[in-house]
């Protein structure tokens, strides 16, 4: 009974080698043809997270200022996508230069 | 004559069409570059371009272009016998589709993988871009017009699959939230969702739900019709891993476990094709084979929605170029293994010629429920499954089908709507709702306005909506060719199927439209005018582009 269950018997790994690439195609054949459109919407919520946390520069009263400041430089690279993305050269803040 | 010796025949020559005629095609025409860099590795970004093992994006692919219609359309055309619908689809596939498909392929991953609309402004003209959204559009408003009287015909014949029909669209709902929240992996998820739908299908034939032939004064049908398009609308506006992406799946397994058993069925059966090879009889009424043949199946021998396909989110994700002989020749030869069972189930699927001819009472009966019942029949006397809950399953297999191609053609006409709504500046037109709404509205007053109040002659429009699909394909063979001409290779090979589809089409847009003057068909005159306009726009597009790149590469030769 013990050998059946040793995790190097080269029948099992074969099984589970199998078992991996099955569920890699299973995974990727569900998620090809929507991949975009999930990717978006999700962008579109990080947009939104990201104006929330510099709305004060946008003029916008911010009443969590105090904790968003903090996140300011660590979506500074999110940030560099986003003005990219909308066509701006260069960042459109005036304080916030990251380019 | 046996059906199995039909198939292999069928079989065998696409299997040829892959190995000789494609590898041909890819190598001296298209001239497809293994060390190529293909935009999913060139504008890598995860979201759009991503590379992709190429048999997943087969898969993706396959289960994209094919729907309900090659299905419903060699059914109806087997009403000429099974010859013709056979030699078209055998050949339509080696000849043209599978040329198209890859070449789709080809032309836009050689432009950036843009899609065959901005594709047709760059190569062919500003103006041939214009007609190509408008072809497109009557497309969506016919695919979804006549898929929804399609799946309401079935839900009125075959009451046994309503349960199933509208259960697997809960099976999905509840999948999509498993996989989304992670509550179980995906194999888990795939059988559990399997086993769910196959049971649906077993206790479909116990809970028959039969909607009454007349509910609030509208017949049955135009109720189901309005519940569907609901339906529809609903669907295309929700998130899409909320149902579009769990439903796609099952329906992809699906596809591949339906096609499994028929393909098996008349294996073990071997049934005799009791429909005759050419049908000399016809029913009154039924227009000639030639031109109609060649616009009644489009899906199965060569649709332009493929070139939509192939040129928007397969062109994206090709790791190799030479992966398109694979993901576009062998899809399209997917499809036309799907038409052959549909063409083997509408003819070999009746015990004797009086039950055959009992169905195909005049040109558009028979259709979609011939393949149920005759496929019922196949299965049933193959594997010895009911031939109650035979047709359950092929009943489920089509509307879910026609149900995905009716929400994701909405949610397109819904962005042409949108776009309209930019280029026009109208504010409420770009919001989502309305749009859907408009999109929704114009769909019903061509599914009522062809048929009647009850809807259930929306069929008609079948072979119409075969020619503006043509049209689209005739349209991305033309671009194909230019480039083709720009690069100083033979043009042939896609130039005959581009003539051949257009003189067809442009006969039978002609054909129909005095059978629409003679019925007093007002309706569908003017859409049939349209559709005439647009083709004879295609065709002078053809000329004037080929005649201008031609003078082009003869100057620069000099």
């Amino acid at each position: 009974m013990s050998d059946d269950r040793d995790p190097h018997d080269p029948r099992l790994e074969r099984i589970r080698a199998w078992l991996g690439q099955a569920r890699f195609f299973a995974e990727e054949i569900y998620s090809t043809r929507y991949r975009g459109a999930i990717a978006r919407a999700r962008r579109d919520e990080d947009d939104l997270f990201m104006l929330l946390v510099f709305s004060e520069m946008m003029g916008l009263s911010n009443p969590v200022a105090y904790y968003t400041l903090e996140l300011q430089p660590l979506l500074l690279e999110r940030f560099h996508d986003w003005h990219r993305r909308m066509g701006m050269e260069h960042s459109p803040l005036d304080h916030f230069k990251c380019c | 004559m046996s059906a199995i010796v039909l198939l292999v025949l069928g079989l065998g020559a696409m299997a040829a069409g892959y190995f000789l005629y494609a590898r041909f095609i890819a190598e001296r025409i298209y001239r497809l570059d293994p060390d190529y860099k293909t935009p999913a590795h060139e504008y890598e970004d995860g979201v759009d371009y991503v590379p992709t093992n190429r048999f997943v994006l087969w898969g993706h692919h396959f289960t994209s272009v094919a729907g309900a219609a090659p299905i419903v359309g060699p059914a109806i055309a087997v009403i000429w016998g099974w010859l013709p619908a056979f030699l078209w689809v055998v050949l339509g596939t080696i000849f043209f589709a599978g040329v198209h498909d890859t070449g789709a392929i080809w032309a836009s991953v050689r432009n950036k993988a843009k899609s065959v609309g901005a594709l047709t402004g760059d190569v062919v003209g500003k103006r041939a871009r214009s007609i190509f959204m408008i072809v497109i559009f009557l497309v969506l408003l016919m695919v979804n017009a006549v898929f929804a009287v399609v799946i309401a015909g079935l839900m009125m014949n075959f009451s046994s699959a309503v349960v199933p029909v509208w259960g697997a669209i809960l099976v999905a709902l509840i999948i999509g939230q498993l996989i989304y929240r992670r509550l179980l992996s995906l194999p888990m998820v795939s059988i559990l969702g399997v086993i769910a739908l196959y049971a649906l299908i077993g206790i479909g034939p116990s809970v028959p739900i039969q909607m009454p032939a007349e509910v609030a004064g509208l017949s049955g049908n135009a109720v189901w019709i309005l519940i569907l398009f609901g339906y529809a609308a609903i669907a295309s506006l929700l998130p899409v891993w909320v149902l579009l992406q769990p439903r796609d799946y099952i329906n992809g397994l699906q596809l591949f476990i339906g096609l499994i058993v028929l393909y098996g069925a008349i294996l073990l059966m071997n049934p005799t094709l009791v429909a005759p090879a050419f049908n000399d009889n016809v029913p009154a009424g039924t227009p000639s084979l030639l031109p109609l043949l060649f616009v009644t199946i489009a899906c199965g021998a060569i649709s332009g929605f493929h070139g939509l396909v192939s040129s928007g989110t397969t062109s994206k994700q090709l790791n190799k170029e030479t992966d398109a002989r694979f993901v576009g020749y062998f899809g399209a030869i997917g499809e036309g293994m799907l038409a052959l069972a549909a063409i083997l189930a509408a003819t070999a699927g009746f015990a004797t010629f009086a039950d055959w001819q009992a169905m195909y009472t005049a040109f558009g009966q028979g259709g979609v429920n011939a393949f149920v019942e005759g496929g019922a029949f196949i299965i049933h006397n193959g594997i010895g499954l009911p031939e109650a809950t035979a047709a359950t399953l092929l009943t489920v297999m089509a509307a879910l089908f026609a149900g995905t191609t009716m929400d994701t053609g909405l949610r397109l006409q819904r962005y042409i709507f949108q776009e309209w709504g930019e280029i026009y500046n109208q504010q409420w037109m770009k919001k989502s709702a309305p749009a859907t709404l408009l999109a929704v509205g114009s769909c019903l007053l061509l599914a009522f306005g062809a048929g009647g109040a009850d809807g259930s002659g929306g069929l008609i429009i079948w072979p119409l909506f075969g020619t503006t699909n043509q049209l689209l394909a005739g349209l991305t063979l033309l671009v194909i060719t230019v480039m083709l001409v720009r690069l100083k290779r033979p043009m042939a090979y896609t130039l005959v199927p581009l003539c051949f589809l257009l003189v067809m089409t442009i006969a039978a847009l002609l054909i129909q439209l005095r059978s629409f003057l003679e019925q007093g068909n007002h309706f569908l005159l003017v859409l049939d005018i349209v559709v005439l306009i647009a083709a004879i726009l295609v065709a002078m597009e053809c000329a004037s582009a080929l005649k201008r790149s031609r003078a082009e590469t003869l100057e620069s030769q000099e």
